[in-house]
């Protein structure tokens, strides 16, 4: 727990009170406009998912003429949108790619920061250029290789979970290295002299202390994974389509009119329980993101 | 990178002789090491292989002898020829605009167009976003929280949602009072696509440059006031220099990122080819869509080797050396802290 905490603290330190006399209305007004510049957009989302259709494009700042009839269209099955099955499909594949990256990922992660063994710094170089390698790079010899006849996974979950566990996986490498440095390795040396096999002393010691890290690498991958669109858009189908891409392809009932508020709809579905679950860990994602230095 | 084991040594030798242990741990690391190493050369090695293979491959043909379809065979290096010459058979200047053929350069310059632009906007304003986040202000968490927002929503939704905002009749132009074509002017276009990705990425490249500005000692900053340094000396003297090694990784992951966008202008201009938009990625699922696989893995292969040209040069030339200075940027704080 210390080490995490003392990461946290870091996070969050708060300079020496006599600096807020300093403080002007400059960095006040400063302050004001950043809150603004990042939600205003976000909020214009909401509100138009809450207005009337006839209403989409009133200049109205609050909400208004507010109704549930955009979210009921965006979940309706009429226009050959399943938005359900697209969410149901995005969980799925976020979960799985979570889980595999982070187990995979604890174990390199394990060996970067306590083992000593040649070849570290080539294992290094490799997760860094898998985490820089363009995935467009990627595209072409996938599909062909994943709609090979004796492969035969285009329209597949596998199809869209292997290539997003490559991606996820530098991001939890260098997130859990860099939180697994600060672990206090001394009580898991204590847990070996008093017999504890490696395993041991790392399942029982290190693995309960270093939880709080390990949870925030799985929200990172989790919502790295949630948000991949690329590979997606190019190999899933209908089926398998994650909400990214289900998205950017909704069609209304009516192919001449573009359906913005039963868009804006769909995408506040799909963000909200992402923003809630972010501003509830928001301090460990905030660590956990400057930690690793990676993308996300 | 290696991390020299630390105090913690001494115990160990007292389990075991200094090369047991090594060989032990050697073991230990590859077994721990193995499962990722298969995953990343399945899904990238295999790939990067397989798409310089099909590079130099000829398009498959009918055989009029037997009206089969025939394997292309050896193309040389006619696939490259056909992007960077536009080779559309008929020589060089071949394509007809329009075509995909005709679109390399532009789409290079595009593409190197919204690197520059969004990463200088990113990171003039995130430095500025994190001066004032590192602040002791009132509603500190309320900012902290915000920033987190845009980071947070899915890119394909920030396309949606900015493409909703830049609409004839959106909001952009109800509160400019303007007719701007922002979907479907060359440069609106692209300007709507800018300010989508800046809003976008400005709060993760602040929070970066927020965790390097902390890293400087606060006193510091006290010992140059009592020398009489002004605020610009200050900030010139110490925290650029200090902040430079977490600053050049930011930059260094948001050019890279950049050279391959493909989300933002995908959904908010379209992702056939033949826009104001169309980027490097975009070219390239857009031949693969039209079916010429050889072709596209040809693009794909310059493209991997324009980002790796662009890393090399960063890392090489202007001392993102992100390997060292991603551990070292997390490490020194941290050690401050605890010790």
């Amino acid at each position: 727990m210390t080490a995490t905490s003392a990461r946290n603290e870091r996070a969050t330190v708060h300079p020496p009170r006599r600096y807020r006399s300093e403080n002007g209305w400059g960095t006040r007004l400063g302050a004001v406009v950043i809150v603004l510049f990042c939600l205003l957009p976000f909020y214009w989302m909401v509100v138009v998912a809450f207005r009337e259709t006839a209403h989409t494009f009133d200049t109205t700042p609050w909400p208004t003429f507010v109704t549930l009839d955009n979210f009921t269209a965006a979940l309706s099955t009429s226009a050959g949108n399943d938005f359900l099955a697209a969410i149901r499909n995005s969980l799925l594949i976020s979960l799985c790619t979570t889980l595999v990256a982070v187990l995979l990922g604890i174990s390199v992660a394990y060996a970067l920061a306590r083992l000593e063994f040649r070849g570290k710094n080539v294992v290094t170089g490799i997760v860094l250029g898998a985490s820089m390698f363009p995935g467009v790079a990627l595209v072409t010899p996938l599909f062909q290789l994943f709609s090979a006849p004796e492969v035969g996974w285009i329209g597949t979950y596998q199809a869209l979970i292997v290539p997003n566990i490559s991606f996820a996986l530098p991001l939890t490498i260098y997130t859990l290295t860099s939180f697994l440095n600060d672990m206090p390795w001394e009580l898991e040396e204590a847990a070996r002299m008093d017999g504890a096999t490696r395993g041991q002393a790392f399942r029982k010691v290190i693995l309960p202390l270093a939880l709080p890290a390990v949870f925030t690498t799985a929200i990172l991958a989790f919502i790295a994974s949630w948000n991949e669109y690329l590979l997606a858009s190019q190999l899933s189908n209908r089926r398998t389509e994650p909400v990214t891409v289900a998205i950017a392809r909704f069609a209304g009932d009516n192919p001449y009119i573009q359906p913005y508020a039963t868009i804006m709809a769909a995408g506040t579905l799909v963000t909200i329980p992402l923003v809630v679950v972010v501003l509830i860990f928001q301090r460990p994602i905030v660590a956990g993101l400057t930690a690793g230095g990676v993308k996300s | 990178m290696t991390q020299a084991p630390s105090e913690t040594e001494a115990v160990v030798l007292t389990t075991g002789t200094p090369d047991r242990r090594r060989r032990d741990d050697g073991r230990w690391a590859w077994a721990l090491i193995a499962p990722t190493l298969l995953i990343l050369a399945i899904v990238i090695g295999y790939p990067i292989v397989q798409a310089v293979r099909l590079a130099f491959q000829a398009d498959e043909q009918l055989d009029p002898a037997t009206g089969f379809f025939e394997e292309g065979g050896f193309a040389g290096g006619s696939n490259f020829v056909h992007w960077l010459m536009q080779d559309c058979g008929g020589g060089a200047g071949s394509c007809p605009p329009g075509t995909l053929g005709s679109e390399f350069w532009s789409a290079i310059g595009v593409t190197f167009f919204f690197t520059i632009v969004t990463v200088t906007l990113e990171v003039a304003l995130g430095f500025w976003f994190a001066t004032i986040m590192g602040k002791n202000l009132w509603g500190r968490s309320v900012i902290r929280a915000s920033v987190l927002v845009p980071w947070a929503i899915p890119t394909a939704v920030t396309a949606k949602l900015w493409y909703f905002m830049f609409a004839d009749n959106g909001i952009v132009n109800s509160v400019l009072g303007q007719q701007i074509p922002w979907m479907t002017g060359v440069w609106e276009s692209r300007f709507a696509v800018i300010v989508a990705d800046v809003w976008k990425t400005t709060p993760f490249v602040a929070l970066l440059i927020l965790a390097g500005l902390q890293m400087i000692p606060k006193d510091v900053y006290e010992a140059a006031r009592m020398d009489g340094a002004s605020r610009w000396q200050q900030f010139t003297r110490i925290t650029l220099p200090l902040v430079r090694p977490a600053l050049m990784v930011a930059i260094l992951f948001r050019v890279l990122d950049a050279l391959r966008m493909y989300d933002l202008p995908a959904i908010m201009q379209g992702a056939s080819g033949g826009s104001p938009t169309t980027t490097m990625s975009i070219l390239v699922t857009a031949d693969m869509r039209q079916g010429n696989f050889n072709s596209a893995s040809a693009l794909s292969t310059l493209v991997f080797l324009v980002i790796f040209l662009v890393a090399f040069v960063m890392v090489k030339f202007l001392g993102a050396n992100a390997v060292d200075q991603t551990r070292a940027g997390a490490r020194p704080a941290t050690k401050e802290k605890t010790s």
